[in-house]
């Protein structure tokens, strides 16, 4: 298919420059440097003083799959900047890729033409404002996620998302891509704590939205189009949002059961018990536990330790966390739980954490597997959203279809947010190829959407799986989807080649 | 006299309550002291002591008659004794002190709360407990509570081989020079070092267990232990912060910089 040729070498070569956009010129570095301070202005092409090594890392993505080659990048520090930036590149039809803390997983963030101008948004990373009774937090879309969170943590206050790219990634990509994360099933989804945005425009108006109420029904609530729309209908810079009060009591356990049925049980009865304190459940079969904390006996020593026994019964994991207020509360309900499902047959053996420390350690094992998976080899990556019900089908079924791949894929790790239905799969090759990639795609597509479920729970669509939209979207929802696209965008300038294409390019 | 090997050992392990080693350290608004309103769980040290025993329990069996933990301070330590009884100890003891006193409570007060317990609860071969506490970092309960008791002591150990049948424990030492091994018979009292064991977590099942494992509660005055501070805290503040350091471009400029600095000698 003519889509599926494009994706053919080691390093992937991109889709062609879209259409009708405009070729990068030495006038358009010249005018960028009177808009913007010449700190902010970084280009390969004259007059431009960057090498392309000095580019190199806003071209290329956190997993090292997606390579592009821009020769402009521009790190405004104030909205007006954006403004500026984005009217001019309106003018003369310019693709332009915001870009956060570049940690996404499917493309959307690196450029795919050396035509496109980068507009990062690292340095746009103040706080302006927190109001302490509502809890209502306004920032640059530039801060990182764990900068926020340790500014709230000394208000009392803790951010409502929470994922293993928090060291790196900004709140503005967060919400372009409605990152999910580990709290989702107490927190709810970004579409629930955005309460308003700052949008600067494809053609550099700014839409001011940041009015933080959490009440507003006049009209369209417009910011939750922005929600998720990677970076093609605006650039966010600015955020209004909702934040949780930070939970003095936390309780993390680990526990090993004997196979997924088990888990499905043992997660009716979370529900039940723990209901209004979950804050988080996760999912990691022993096939995680494996890449994450060493193979053989080093993975074996791991758990002795974790789970505090000498002998540890083989099998898959959970992690649970429950936030309260009350510690004795908590500790009573979670307390009465343990014991009951350790009389059961379905937890084998579990521990519980005692410090920050072994509650950090604990936290690690889940969310360290993915960077194991990279350190372990080339992987490809699977975020579906399929009902939990489900889960072992699909990792069976794909592991059944991993053994046709002659030893090319090493290892199909499986492991997901239980508590929102969010399975992510990791398959673990030797190098990225050809053979191994026609082999999973499009049977992951076609599985999933056999269980009518979503091919990207959270990840986003990107570049990857822009073609597959039909997979999880009927081509109403998609002819909807274009026609805001071209009223948001009309020269299509805005992270081209992402999420919405034409639908010439699209897998039906 | 010293007193001939015992056929059963048992084995004493205090630990202490104190702020989590995660959680950054500020001085309260008084500057008498550090902030206590932050997260509490037991000193890393104690958590090594608990596990060393633990292991020794494992190792000797049936020779190790057992492991009592012990933990002197507020209501609150009663967690970490729960945490201990759940790492594989298999009794505790709470010498309780109120609120007010545990802020003072030094290492004398509980060194001379310790002697006594091993008088009347004892007897006890060995006292483990880690090389100091990480909130105040004094390093020297172990040490004062062997001279107490004029027991050997062994202290900063990284490695403990107990031999039962001698009645004595051959204990490498974290020194500044390396490392050195003493020998030291029983009864005794080793302060562990980080690098001794890795503490096991705590499993459920061993949480479950300890549930049922009894917590004796005591106070100083049921030890006939006069625990009033003999220290009085005058003021506790941060140290300065460190201003930026400065590079130089050769020799010359770097004499020039001491120079103005006044360290030079002579100069």
């Amino acid at each position: 298919m003519f889509a599926l040729t494009l994706r053919r070498q080691l390093h992937r070569s991109l889709p062609p420059l879209t259409r009708g956009l405009a070729q990068l010129t030495q006038t358009d570095i010249d005018h960028f440097l009177t808009l913007l301070p010449p700190s902010s202005v970084r280009a390969s092409l004259a007059p431009g003083t960057s090498t392309p090594a000095d580019l190199e890392g806003y071209n290329t993505d956190w997993m090292g799959k997606y390579i592009g080659g821009s020769r402009c990048v521009l790190t405004p520090k104030t909205t007006e900047e954006v403004s500026k930036a984005m009217g001019y590149c309106f003018e003369r039809g310019l693709g332009v890729v915001p870009q956060g803390g570049n940690t996404g997983l499917v493309g959307g963030g690196t450029p795919t033409g050396e035509d496109q101008v980068v507009i990062s948004l690292s340095q746009m990373n103040r706080i302006r404002s927190f109001n302490p009774s509502s809890g209502v937090l306004t920032a640059d879309a530039g801060c990182v996620l764990q900068s926020l969170a340790t500014f709230l943590a000394s208000e009392g206050y803790t951010m409502p998302l929470d994922l293993g790219a928090k060291g790196s990634c900004q709140i503005g990509g967060n919400i372009s891509t409605n990152a999910g994360g580990l709290r989702m099933v107490r927190y709810g989804s970004l579409h629930a704590n955005v309460l308003g945005l700052e949008v600067v425009m494809p053609d550099g108006r700014v839409l001011n939205g940041l009015r933080g109420l959490r009440k507003d029904n006049t009209g369209y609530h417009l910011q939750h189009l922005f929600v998720g729309a990677e970076g093609t209908l605006g650039v966010v810079t600015g955020v209004s949002l909702l934040t949780p009060v930070l939970s003095p009591s936390v309780n993390l356990a680990l526990l090993r059961l004997p196979d997924y049925a088990a888990v499905l049980r043992v997660f009716g009865k979370l529900k039940h018990s723990l209901g209004e304190i979950l804050s988080a459940v996760e999912y990691f079969d022993e096939t995680a536990w494996a890449v994450v904390s060493g193979d053989g006996a080093q993975g074996e020593e791991v758990e002795r330790q974790v789970f505090g026994a000498e002998h540890v019964p083989k099998g898959v994991n959970m992690l649970i966390e429950t936030s309260g207020s009350v510690a004795e509360h908590d500790e009573a309900k979670l307390s009465s739980l343990l014991e009951e499902l350790l009389e059961g047959p379905d937890v084998l053996t579990g521990s519980l954490a005692q410090d920050e420390t072994q509650l950090a350690r604990m936290w690690e094992l889940r969310e360290g597997i993915a960077e194991a998976c990279g350190k372990a080899g080339k992987v490809y990556k699977y975020d579906v959203s399929v009902p939990i019900q489900e889960w072992q089908n699909v990792l069976d079924t794909l592991r059944a279809r991993a053994k046709k791949s002659g030893g090319r894929i090493e290892r199909v790790v499986g492991f997901g947010h239980i508590g929102d239905g969010n399975l992510h799969i990791n398959v673990v090759c030797g190098a990225y190829g050809k053979e191994v990639e026609q082999l999973l795609e499009p049977f992951m597509f076609e599985l999933v959407a056999s269980k009518n479920g979503s091919i990207s729970a959270e990840h986003g669509l990107g570049v990857q799986k822009a073609k597959y939209i039909g997979y999880s979207k009927t081509p109403l929802e998609v002819e909807l989807m274009r026609s805001i696209k071209h009223a948001f965008d009309l020269k299509g300038i805005m992270n081209p080649g992402k999420v919405i294409l034409p639908a010439s390019e699209v897998v039906h | 006299m010293r007193p001939s090997p015992r056929s059963l050992i048992r084995i004493l392990v205090p630990v202490k309550r104190c702020v989590d080693y995660a959680v950054k350290i500020r001085v309260n608004a008084q500057q008498t002291g550090i902030d206590t309103n932050v997260k509490h769980s037991m000193n890393p040290f104690d958590e090594i002591a608990v596990e060393e025993a633990v292991r020794l329990r494992q190792k000797f069996t049936s020779k190790i008659e057992q492991v009592t933990a012990i933990s002197i301070g507020t209501a609150k330590s009663q967690e970490t004794l729960r945490t201990a009884l759940a790492m594989g100890a298999d009794t505790a003891l709470h010498v309780e002190v109120p609120e007010s006193g545990s802020e003072t409570l030094e290492p004398l007060s509980v060194a001379k709360v310790l002697r006594a317990v091993v008088a009347k609860k004892g007897p006890f071969d060995l006292v483990i407990l880690g090389k100091q506490a990480i909130d105040d970092d004094y390093g020297q309960t172990g040490q004062m509570l062997a001279g107490l008791l004029g027991w050997g002591q062994a202290t900063y150990a990284s490695g403990v081989e107990l031999d039962l049948d001698k009645g004595w424990a051959d204990v490498t030492r974290e020194v500044d020079e390396g490392s050195e091994l003493v020998r030291v018979r029983l009864p005794a009292v080793i302060t562990t070092d980080l690098r001794l064991n890795q503490p096991r977590y705590a499993s459920l099942p061993n949480i479950m267990k300890a549930k049922k494992k009894p917590l004796e509660k005591l106070t100083p005055q049921d030890l006939g232990v006069d625990i009033t501070p003999q220290l009085e805290i005058l003021k506790v503040e941060e140290p300065k912060k460190r201003v930026g350091g400065q590079k130089v471009k050769d020799v010359d400029e770097l004499v020039e910089k001491l120079k103005e600095a006044g360290v030079l000698p002579g100069v």
